[in-house]
């Protein structure tokens, strides 16, 4: 795969500002007691929970990659976790974060206890992820999806094809670095030209 | 008696084809008229709506995301807009409460009518499809009364409404439902026990209720598997824990079991329509007062400053939301349906992503209709009620 465009000249988002280096992720006030699944999460398999939070009533765990079909495993499993429901996989890019730039996010539901849990996992841009979709067989083609858009480098995923864009398509249109505009016709015909036209028309801007 | 030679065949369904509602594309290996293989190709429809919401201030997304699922364009906008309020801590007032929840449930009867409509004329009941439409035009035409518009109103917004309820709306609503009623029975009348409709439906595209589970087919689908799960009950939004109403339910998991359990969510949402329209008063708040979100009166930025200063603000550079996350679910026309909004503190969303039940009930398909014969791949796809609008956003 082709790496990404260069970024456009459109207006970057945010407009003056730097662009914010991940989400806050507060942790929990002290007067909110933690679910007990995060707790048997941390104790059955360990160091898989690098950070809790807690915001507006939802619970997120941020888990390591080494983890997350471990974690994932016993999530669905555990007696008092039990979340058998794969509501959404998506992701979020941050580009300017040192510990990885994407953050894959997997909202999750239990139909026995009906509690919700959001386990988020930070990925860099060519880390490969272990696929989930053998625990949760929805997120076959969301996961499919977040490769599409995002580019993140699932491993062990049976069908890992772009889902949304072309097959050929170059770049990965949901990243910040990706012009709203798309690339144009020239960049799917012939990349090496839609490069120099693209930077002759840089440097026409500069002088 | 000699041997008869046979080979497997492959037949491309669609994109352009009048039962996929859209353009689904569907690789199909037959032999003869079993369907042994299916593989679901969608993205003909990709507009990069989510890209584009990036760009824009959080106000002017609602027309963006009702154009996603275009068969329940409120239904969108309402779970963007309790998203959106969520991230800002701002609960709106009761009345607008009760509006919206009576344009939700007036909605799922909308889409509803066109899934009846178009899934009774794939399966061979033409007429059903004009009864539906009929009355699917009155609520088109509510809400044009409503916001001017009928298909995509953009009459939701985040903190509460564009305007107030237009004058004749209550009687408007209750000469519908009054009209409505009978009409579905009707409508049942046509199908319920009709033998040919049974004969295509019953048994058909049967999914256990542990794989929809898995599947994330919550909803309609997973209802009729036997799973109560509804958003409404469970994780009520909105007060409607206030409402009278029931969540029905069927075991057999069919395409039948899946009409059945529909044509008794619109009766329910007609009672729960009722039970908002006496709440609602005919005049009276329909935003928070928030001089931060809502737009001053327009009598007040004539002849006022700090109106139209306060005008100025909002609709040039927007109100800007606190960092963080949300999701909040809502019960869709076609299953747990909600946005996972991420802000960066600014005033345009840094990443919103909607959770789309018929792109999970897209991918299901497979599952139900391997091993079946390829007259019920159509019965299946109507009985699933897809939008590609909403698969391929």
């Amino acid at each position: 795969m082709a790496a990404a465009p260069p970024p456009s000249k459109a207006a970057p988002h945010p407009p003056a500002v730097a662009p914010p280096s991940g989400p806050p992720d507060p942790p929990p006030p002290a007067d909110v007691p933690a679910p007990a699944f995060i707790a048997s999460l941390q104790a059955a398999v360990s160091g898989s929970v690098s950070r809790v939070s807690y915001w507006l009533g939802d619970w997120t765990v941020v888990v390591p990659v080494a983890q997350v079909l471990q974690a994932a495993q016993h999530l669905r499993d555990a007696a008092d976790a039990a979340f058998d429901f794969c509501s959404d996989v998506t992701a979020t890019d941050w580009p300017p974060r040192a510990e990885g730039r994407f953050d894959v996010v997997y909202c999750l539901y239990s139909t026995r206890h009906r509690h919700r849990v959001r386990m988020k996992v930070i990925v860099g841009e060519q880390q490969p992820l272990p696929s989930v979709s053998g625990i949760w067989p929805a997120a076959n083609w969301l996961e499919r999806e977040v490769y599409d858009m995002f580019g993140v480098a699932f491993t062990g995923h049976p069908d890992r094809r772009r889902i949304l864009m072309p097959e050929d398509w170059q770049g990965f249109p949901q990243r910040k670095d990706y012009p709203l505009e798309g690339p144009g016709e020239l960049l799917m015909e012939n990349p090496i030209d839609w490069l120099k036209l693209r930077q002759s028309r840089e440097q026409a801007d500069i002088e | 008696m000699p041997d008869i030679k046979t080979e497997i065949m492959t037949v491309n369904m669609g994109p352009q084809h009048p039962s996929t509602h859209g353009v689904l594309r569907i690789v199909l290996e037959l032999d003869g008229e079993t369907v042994l293989s299916a593989a679901p190709t969608i993205g003909y429809l990709h507009t990069g709506i989510e890209k584009t919401i990036e760009q824009k201030k959080w106000q002017q997304v609602i027309p963006l995301v009702e154009r996603m699922d275009y068969l329940s364009a409120q239904s969108n906008s309402l779970a963007y807009c309790l998203s959106v309020e969520q991230l800002l801590g701002v609960e709106v007032p009761e009345r607008v409460r009760n509006i919206r929840v009576l344009i939700a449930e007036l909605q799922r009867i909308n889409s509803h009518l066109v899934w009846l409509g178009t899934h009774g004329m794939e399966v061979g009941a033409v007429s059903v499809m004009l009864y539906c439409f009929r009355e699917r035009e009155l609520l088109l035409n509510l809400n044009e009364m409503l916001a001017g518009f009928r298909m995509f109103p953009s009459y939701l917004r985040v903190g509460g409404l564009r305007e107030d309820l237009p004058r004749g709306f209550h009687d408007a609503v209750r000469a519908f439902l009054d009209r409505f009623l009978p009409k579905l029975d009707e409508y049942e009348d046509l199908l319920t026990k009709n033998a040919i409709y049974l004969k295509r439906t019953q048994g058909v595209g049967v999914m256990s209720r542990d794989d929809a589970v898995a599947y994330g087919l919550v909803g309609p689908i997973a209802r009729a598997t036997g799973l109560d799960y509804d958003v409404r009950k469970y994780f009520p939004y909105l007060g409607y824990e206030t409402y009278d109403f029931a969540v029905p339910t069927q075991t057999a998991g069919d395409v039948y079991a899946r009409y059945l359990v529909r044509i008794a969510e619109m009766k329910e949402s007609v009672k729960i329509c009722r039970q908002a329209l006496d709440r609602i008063a005919p005049v009276g708040v329909f935003a928070i007062d928030d001089p931060r979100i809502t737009p001053p009166p327009k009598d007040r930025v004539y002849t006022e400053m700090e109106a139209l200063i306060q005008h100025f603000l909002i609709y040039s550079q927007g109100f800007t939301v606190p960092a963080g996350e949300a999701y909040v679910p809502i019960e869709g026309p076609r299953g747990e349906h909600g946005f996972y909004v991420v802000s960066d503190g600014t005033n345009r969303p840094w990443r919103v992503k909607a959770r789309a039940p018929s792109l999970l009930a897209c991918q299901a398909l497979e599952k139900m209709i391997v091993g079946g014969l390829i007259a019920d791949v159509i019965a299946v796809i109507g009985s699933i009620d897809v939008v590609m609008g909403d698969v391929d956003r």
